[in-house]
């Protein structure tokens, strides 16, 4: 068990394989995946509520902010507890200009994302300085801010929260309805897709070598010349887009939006899907998504003690794989000092 | 950073166990002693039990402190969903223990007797902490770790053994806090923890982190803070005002009020 490394055997896979054969891998696994709605009838099932639902929310959509945070967290090193705020600022942009304006879901989108990325911008410079506890400390606070102002200010009607979000128009064939959310799982699926690929593209070039850099030695980095700050800053405004257009189709979905559901423990939820499932890879990452987003509702017979089962399962996984279900490759890690950050 | 799950763990269970204990008498001062000791020894355990459990094996196997973050998390939620569970999710009364009584007044302010022995109490726990970690040799041994595992190691200190009583130390402080905010408040709740966990966290980021009179300094500018700023914008605000102030404070003074020297932080 010790040498298998379930990483590096897809990453061999992968590697042997030749180009028509990639284009067969990722079209057979893409489609696999968008038909997964359709196994509602199988053990996948869940219990109470309703199967093609909880593909969307949480599944998908914690998928898509892992890989959000991942950014942040995974490939530039900065522990970012306040996650949740990019999330709500993109839901509210939806609730308010969706109850106010006549834009639909799609307008709203870049709007929503441009609010996140600005509010990412706005954070980073000041706090991007800290480091460590400090920065984890602030961004937490941070959340926290955003969700107070959301319970207290007028315009967006304090806790009673922002009823009657419209849904998205349809786009084509792919129907958004309140009893059939296939489209909405589709939707988040190709903006999960856009975001891998973003991810991919961005690392092997300049901001995703800094970023590497940064994770590995911050110091190291500025004296190699890399300027630190503004990477860190495009780092967290990304990962904010991302959160940004996740809480935008959250909100058009779930039609509803208050303040109780962007609390300390999304950020913290989210944080635990990328660790969990494999800090810094985006295939591990999007298992620790699926897993953490899809267990509580599989296990919901249980139903009393299913939080628990979730932490007990947590605290056995980090004690047996440290590094999460799917780690990131080998000469990926950074060179840890003992007790400095890693 | 390590001890936040622990923390906000024991505090939870020990609120609880607290109100359990059948009350007073005329041998007032002599269950008051019991119920401190009973809650702190309780929360000591946790401590060393979640110590053992969720960190213990990390450690040994020097992984990121990332993993070591949700481990902690992870058992934080299993303790205070232990506690949901036995409780019923329902808020626990504790019968009163100390009467209310006013001793006397200055410029208007009300001292209570049960307020007054609790501010003596966070005195008294101060300078124990204080002087412990200064002056014996195992607080020696606690801040050489927390200088340098490695070296520390090298020198000979066990490191197990420190962390454990460092789990040990903050268990039992941890408890006494519960003990005096139940005699105080008169009930507790299973997640009640979690945001005094939050403040404590806070509060020790502000007065600086490893830093004992900083904390301690730290603990009250939070509290003032929080009350003043209830009253000047209203109770909504209250949390917005500190973590304003948290982010002014860490932007002009990085290491916190009474903080080291290093911005970088430790494990």
């Amino acid at each position: 068990m010790k040498n298998f490394n379930l990483r590096d055997f897809g990453a061999g896979i992968w590697e042997r394989a030749n180009r028509p054969q990639r284009v067969a891998i990722a079209i057979t696994s893409i489609a696999l995946i968008s038909l997964l709605p359709f196994a509602g009838g199988s053990f996948l099932a869940t219990p109470i509520a309703a199967y093609d639902a909880v593909l969307v929310y949480p599944v998908a959509i914690f998928v898509l902010m892992s890989l959000g945070l991942n950014i942040v967290v995974g490939k530039s090193g900065m522990l970012d507890l306040g996650y949740v705020a990019f999330f709500a600022i993109g839901a509210y942009t939806m609730g308010f200009l969706g109850i106010h304006t006549s834009l639909n879901t799609w307008e709203i989108m870049p709007i929503g994302i441009g609010l996140a990325m600005l509010a990412g911008v706005l954070l980073g410079i000041p706090t991007l300085r800290l480091r460590g506890d400090y920065l984890a400390i602030v961004t937490l606070g941070f959340g926290e801010i955003i969700r107070i102002v959301a319970l207290n200010v007028s315009w967006t009607n304090g806790p009673n929260g922002i009823s009657g979000v419209p849904m998205p128009p349809d786009l084509g064939p792919i129907k958004f309805r309140l009893e059939d959310q296939k489209g909405f799982y589709w939707i988040v699926l190709v903006m999960i897709l856009l975001t891998i690929w973003m991810i991919r593209r961005l690392s092997v070039r300049r901001p995703g070598r800094a970023w590497e850099a940064i994770r590995q030695d911050e110091d190291a980095a500025e004296l190699m010349g890399v300027p630190t700050l503004k990477y860190k800053i495009w780092s967290f405004t990304l990962g904010a887009a991302v959160g940004g257009a996740a809480g935008v189709l959250y909100a058009s979905k779930n039609l509803f939006i208050a303040p109780e559901m962007f609390t300390l423990n999304v950020s913290i939820l989210i944080l635990a899907c990328v660790v969990f499932g494999g800090i810094g890879n985006i295939w591990g990452v999007i298992i620790g998504g699926v897993v953490l987003g899809y267990l509580p509702d599989r296990i919901r017979f249980i139903s009393d003690a299913r939080l628990l089962v979730f932490g007990l399962v947590l605290v056995v996984v980090m004690n047996f794989r440290p590094d999460g279900l799917l780690p990131r490759k080998k000469r990926e890690k950074a060179i840890v000092k003992k007790g400095v950050d890693a | 950073m390590g001890t936040f799950g622990a923390i906000v763990a024991s505090r939870d269970l020990f609120k609880y166990t607290q109100t359990s204990d059948p009350v007073t008498g005329p041998k007032l001062a002599l269950v008051l002693f019991v119920q401190l000791f009973a809650s702190m020894a309780f929360a000591g355990l946790v401590a060393v039990l979640v110590e053992f459990v969720a960190y213990r094996r990390l450690r040994a196997r020097g992984t990121n402190r990332l993993a070591t973050l949700i481990s902690a998390i992870g058992m934080s939620m299993v303790l205070s969903e232990v506690m949901r569970l036995l409780t019923a999710s329902r808020p626990v009364g504790s019968p009163r223990i100390l009467e209310k009584v006013i001793l006397t007044e200055i410029w208007g302010a009300q001292i209570r007797l049960d307020t007054l022995i609790t501010i003596l109490a966070a005195g008294a726990i101060f300078i124990i902490l204080e002087r412990f970690v200064k002056l014996s040799r195992m607080g020696k041994a606690i801040r050489a770790v927390s200088m340098n595992e490695d070296a520390a190691k090298l020198m000979g200190i066990n490191l197990n053994r420190v962390i454990t009583v460092t789990f040990l130390v903050g268990g039992l402080a941890t408890g006494a806090a519960a003990f005096f905010y139940v005699t105080v408040y008169e009930y507790t709740k299973f997640n009640i923890g979690f945001t005094m966990g939050l403040a404590a966290f806070t509060a020790a980021v502000l007065g600086g982190i490893g830093n004992i009179r900083g904390a301690f300094f730290g603990g009250v500018a939070l509290g003032l803070a929080e009350v003043y700023a209830a009253a000047i914008l209203g109770t909504q605000w209250k949390s917005v005002t500190i973590f304003v102030i948290l982010v002014l404070v860490l932007l002009f003074k990085p290491s916190g009020l009474f903080g080291e020297a290093v911005t970088q932080t430790r494990a």
